[in-house]
């Protein structure tokens, strides 16, 4: 049987585009005082949530994200057939240990802070396949936990450099539905891995935006429609450096970025915030995604949203073994039917 | 004339690509940041003279006054680790705040600070010189040359 929903190289275009019916987001007290305060659901006093420690306080943020987003369908955990979630932890565990909680038959991702699109790509096709009615998509960060993992620990009074990003406290989980009423996702364009051997550990915008670049001329190219097709595209976390290459990329593929594009890093903070770059994460992505831009998308001010949630698959381990960083970005194409 | 070599056609992209980079991407204010880390890094200095002065005018010998100032020096910047403060200092000044003493105690207390969670063996035991492990490893190194330097001279 032919793939009939392909269209392209890399491109998958929904026959019943599956619905976001509702979607809720937690972010940190840093990410509350930013310029989108008002629009999360709910801001958290503190980085521990009540936890004991920074890991169980980010794996009790997307267990709760998740209730809330179905709460507002007056769902429970078990009337959704899948949970689709990864985090930036080692061995997913934010997203296993929530799982765990929930109930849920559970598939763990990992795509780095590209995860919020990766899971709603799958969710889409699982949805449009014909699979299940009903998928949830989730993701999360932590700044303390990814700091620690990924740096150093965070009491040390190391000096940022101008490239550093600020790892977002956030959630963001979305209920995906055969049925319902809310925005829809027509099309999604699958990232290859692209490493321009950028090799930076404080520089993850460079590393992630020639991947943004690829996927973005991949879909238009894939989907052949004018590059001011879109309201707004909007890359996940290639924070101010990241976004500054990006934007030359494209012209270079003749594909015009102002001055429908943002990005999710910029956007989250406020300049003052002292973020350096600006913002990065899983959560980074999934929060805007979850507060501001779906917000906006039901008020009428956004139709067709471009979400290319943006990856830098980093690893200590390998770069201190001499590799460099790659990097991903999957596209997902929200519309207002 | 054959087909372009596909792996120096990749190294070409990747070189083109740093150089935009390069171009775009913002240069730390070294000037600043150098002015900060003479400013923090002398008043540390200055703090441990004033406290090796008073030492040494209540009666001390010299030997003992700089190891009492290195233990004042460090108590204070564990104290002020474990406050949070530290690390703000560290933001701004750079190497003023990691060269002295102060870094090395900065470096060992957030450390074991931050593994604390792990338990007392395989966090805070087994990760304490996670950052000051390899200037402990090369210091004995080093000391351990320069010793048998010594005897090698000397004898």
């Amino acid at each position: 049987m032919p793939a009939k929903k392909k269209k392209g190289i890399q491109t998958v275009v929904f026959e019943n585009p599956p619905v976001l019916t509702s979607w809720a987001s937690i972010v940190g007290p840093k990410e509350g005082e930013g310029p989108w305060g008002g629009d999360f659901d709910w801001i958290l006093e503190d980085y521990m949530f009540g936890e004991d420690t920074w890991e169980k306080a980010e794996n009790k943020m997307l267990r709760e994200t998740v209730k809330l987003a179905l709460s507002k369908n007056n769902l429970e955990p078990d009337d959704a057939e899948i949970l689709l979630a990864g985090d930036l932890l080692n061995q997913v565990i934010s997203s296993n240990f929530a799982a765990r909680e929930l109930g849920m038959p559970f598939l763990g991702l990992y795509g780095a802070c590209s995860t919020v699109a990766e899971a709603l790509l799958t969710g889409a096709m699982l949805i449009d396949g014909g699979f299940c009615e009903r998928i949830v998509a989730a993701t999360c960060s932590h700044h303390h936990t990814a700091e620690r993992q990924f740096r150093f620990p965070t009491e040390q009074g190391t000096q940022p450099t101008p490239s550093t990003q600020w790892t977002v406290t956030g959630a963001g989980a979305i209920v995906l539905e055969f049925l319902g009423v809310g925005p829809r996702i027509t099309s999604a364009t699958i990232g290859r891995v692209i490493d321009m051997k950028q090799n930076d550990m404080t520089d993850m915008g460079s590393a992630m935006a020639p991947a943004a670049a690829d996927t973005i001329k991949a879909h238009f190219h894939d989907l052949d429609i004018p590059s001011d097709y879109y309201d707004l595209v909007v890359t996940g976390d290639l924070a101010k450096v990241g976004m500054a290459i990006l934007e030359r990329l494209l012209v270079r593929e003749g594909l015009t970025p102002k001055p429908n594009y943002s990005d999710c890093g910029v956007l989250i903070f406020d300049e003052s915030q002292g973020v350096n770059s600006g913002g990065s994460g899983c959560g980074c992505a999934a929060c805007m995604l979850c507060g501001p831009l779906l917000k906006k998308m039901v008020k009428g001010e956004i139709n067709k949203l471009l979400l290319v949630a943006t990856g830098a698959l980093m690893s200590p381990t390998a770069s201190y073994q001499g590799e460099t960083i790659p990097g991903i970005a999957h596209a997902v194409a929200i519309e207002n039917y | 004339m054959g087909m372009p070599n596909p792996d120096k056609l990749k190294k070409v992209e990747a070189e083109e690509y740093d150089t935009l980079v390069q171009q775009l991407k913002p240069k730390p204010a070294i000037f600043k940041n150098c002015v900060w880390a003479f400013t923090v890094g002398g008043l540390i200095c200055v703090i441990a003279q004033l406290i090796t002065n008073y030492l040494l005018v209540s009666g001390m010998s010299g030997t003992d006054a700089s190891a009492f100032t290195s233990v004042i020096m460090i108590f204070l910047a564990a104290f002020f680790t474990g406050i949070g403060i530290y690390d703000e200092l560290g933001k701004r000044a750079g190497a003023g705040s990691i060269v002295p003493i102060t870094g090395f105690a900065n470096a060992i207390v957030a450390s074991a600070m931050e593994f604390k969670r792990e338990g007392y063996i395989f966090g805070v035991g087994a990760r304490i010189f996670t950052v000051a492990g390899p200037t402990l490893v090369f210091g004995f190194a080093v000391s351990v040359l320069i010793g048998l330097i010594k005897v090698f001279i000397t004898s």
